[in-house]
């Protein structure tokens, strides 16, 4: 089955929960509506014979509504063909199914998703955090989250239990903010000069109170 | 207690099967394996729930090495993340150059000269047998065969050496750039890689020698955490494990990219799916690997090597010196970062540990919206739990030697 046809009989199947496909540079891509991505994937896993779940993203349109998308790669290892599946989940009720029961792989990837961007994945057999430790309190790659990190607790279970703070930037970062064409505004905003930052470091605000 | 005789005695796979299913009487204990292990290759820990000394249940912790690459990316141009890459897969810095490189290059809509494509071939193949020599050489020594590891090292010294004198560095190559490399190969690499190509042989002939048929070796890995076909499909593993499991599926055939199309190789599967198979499948890759770069050293194009798009492609740093054009091109692509189109891609490749991918969210302009690494290592330590189920503590590092995973790339 080439990939044609199997995006004509998702669109014949499933007539309101996907869009048309989207061609881009010569991949296929449909949007799926939340509710039916498990029934879709599994319809293309024992239909279409996409055997294999590549890759699932989380990806974060800050601004825009609704603000998450999950991004599903799909590859079909007989007819060597390539798909992907996009979800919109609203940022008011992030929750979306799990698709842990047709491709066992997305356990760990939607764990990530969960831990990254906050999105809960139902009927997940084990949802918990994957890169960060349990009991972190953020989701470091929101848009929203800063580059240089927020100040948080270490988990007690640490030998050296304490606490992670913010990185240094030294001026960086030099690109802030994509799809801007103007240079000015991608200009580097606001930073210390070396001197001010050594200023810093030797006369630290805490040493005041003292 | 019962006296001996009452003491049922079964064959280890019948007790493999209970202990999966859960039969095996008595208490259960808790062992933490790592994250400072010398088995698990950098910081991965493993809980293993152990009744005696078979593993009845195995969890994975992942994180250590998380350093936030994605995010890092968000905030940089295209070019100012390809040394970031070096750092996915340390043992084969080039082949993520390379990827992360024809990835954003898909993005922008543009093709890299035939001579680009022919030395990144080179590249990659040499990275690949450097990523096997190095796992072939650790599961060994982790087994005890100490000797293959100091063998297989003497070989990666010469790689290193030749990405030296390609790009100036050993390790952190940031060998390519988008649209092109960061300087062409200079005239004396091809007479020292052919000279490497006569000497590589040699060893991984010794090696096999002192593996393959090595009765210890065998018995360590023949029959060890068995992967179906079906299962290796679900888990989504890639490279040689999923071939290692009989599947024959190499991105580089599936889908060539760089010219893979026009070169001969074969690609080698197992039958079993065990760790010995998994073995096997790498020492034949190094073999094809062989292969594919004579072919590409035989057939180099002359010619440039950067693609022509001024928008896209750093100009050569003398003519930034010397001409005007170049020097406004130069000084827009750095400052601002290339205007890469708005759109998605996904492009993979066929990496050394599996298929490293990299899916690009790009509003336009001079930083990603969104850039995920696929990164093969985290998809395949996902097999651990079920590889590991019923068998002995023991062959935890077989298991592990066999997935030949890097972390640094696991936990980006």
């Amino acid at each position: 089955m080439t990939l044609q046809e199997a995006t004509a009989q998702l669109q014949t199947r499933f007539t309101d929960a996907v869009s048309a496909p989207v061609e881009f540079r010569g991949e296929f891509t449909m949007t799926v509506r939340r509710d039916a991505i498990v029934e879709v994937c599994s319809f293309l896993k024992t239909e279409c014979a996409f055997a294999m779940l590549v890759d699932l993203s989380g990806v974060d349109n800050y601004g825009d509504d609704p603000r998450y998308e999950v991004v599903y790669e799909l590859c079909s290892l007989t007819n060597r063909s390539h798909l992907r599946l996009k979800v919109s989940v609203p940022e008011d009720d992030l929750i979306m199914d799990s698709v842990t029961g047709i491709w066992r792989t997305a356990d760990w990837h939607e764990r990530e998703a969960f831990d990254m961007f906050g999105i809960r994945f139902r009927n997940h057999p084990n949802l918990k955090r994957i890169l960060m430790w349990d009991g972190y309190p953020y989701h470091p790659l929101r848009k929203d989250f800063p580059l240089a990190g927020l100040p948080a607790e270490l988990p007690a279970t640490a030998v050296d239990a304490g606490t992670v703070e913010a990185a240094p930037m030294l001026g960086g970062p030099f690109v802030s903010g994509t799809g801007s064409r103007n240079s000015v505004r991608r200009e580097p905003q606001q930073f210390d000069t070396m001197a001010e930052q050594q200023q810093k470091l030797t006369h630290p605000a805490k040493e005041e109170e003292v | 207690m019962g006296t001996l005789h009452e003491l049922e005695l079964i064959d280890s796979a019948t007790r493999a099967q209970q202990a999966v299913e859960g039969k095996l009487g008595g208490e259960t204990m808790i062992l933490n394996m790592g994250p400072s292990h010398p088995s698990t290759h950098g910081v991965l820990r493993i809980v293993l729930e152990l009744d005696g000394e078979e593993i009845v249940n195995a969890w994975p912790d992942i994180g250590y090495l998380h350093r936030g690459d994605e995010k890092i990316a968000e905030n940089m141009t295209w070019t100012q993340f390809i040394p970031y890459t070096d750092r996915l897969d340390y043992l084969a810095p080039l082949a993520n150059n390379i990827a992360y490189a024809y990835a954003v290059e898909k993005l922008c809509g543009i093709d890299v000269p035939p001579r680009c494509r022919h030395i990144r071939i080179v590249c990659a193949e040499l990275a690949r047998i450097s990523s096997h020599l190095l796992g072939i050489g650790a599961m060994s020594m982790d087994i005890g065969a100490l000797t293959v590891f100091l063998y297989t090292f003497k070989e990666r010294e010469k790689i290193y050496d030749l990405a030296e004198l390609i790009c100036g560095a050993r390790f952190t190559t940031s060998y390519t750039r988008i649209g092109g490399l960061a300087n062409d190969m200079p005239a004396d690499f091809i007479p020292m890689c052919r000279q490497f190509l006569t000497e590589l042989p040699v060893t991984i002939d010794e090696v096999d020698k002192l593996l393959t048929r090595n009765k210890i070796f065998v018995e360590r890995n023949r029959g060890i955490a068995v992967l179906s076909k079906d299962d290796a499909i679900d888990f989504g593993a890639t490279g040689p494990i999923l071939r290692g499991s009989g599947v024959e599926w190499d991105i580089r055939k599936a889908r060539p990219y760089s010219g893979y199309e026009n070169f001969q190789f074969d690609v080698p599967t197992g039958t079993v799916g065990d760790c010995m198979d998994r073995y096997l499948v790498r020492m034949e890759e190094m073999r094809q690997s062989i292969r594919i770069i004579q072919q590409a050293l035989d057939s180099m194009p002359g010619g440039e090597w950067n693609a022509p798009e001024a928008k896209i492609v750093l100009p050569e740093k003398k003519t930034v010196l010397t001409k005007m054009e170049e020097l406004i091109h130069h000084f827009i692509n750095v400052t601002e970062g290339i205007n890469a189109p708005a759109g998605e891609v996904y492009f993979s490749a066929e990496n050394p540990k599996g298929e490293l991918g990299f899916y690009i969210v790009s509003r336009g302009g001079g930083a990603p919206h969104r850039l995920k690494i696929r990164a093969p290592s985290f998809v395949n330590l996902q097999l651990v739990p079920l590889l590991s189920k019923g068998h002995m503590i023991s062959d935890m590092v077989a298991i592990l030697g066999s997935l030949d995973f890097v972390m640094g790339e696991c936990d980006r």
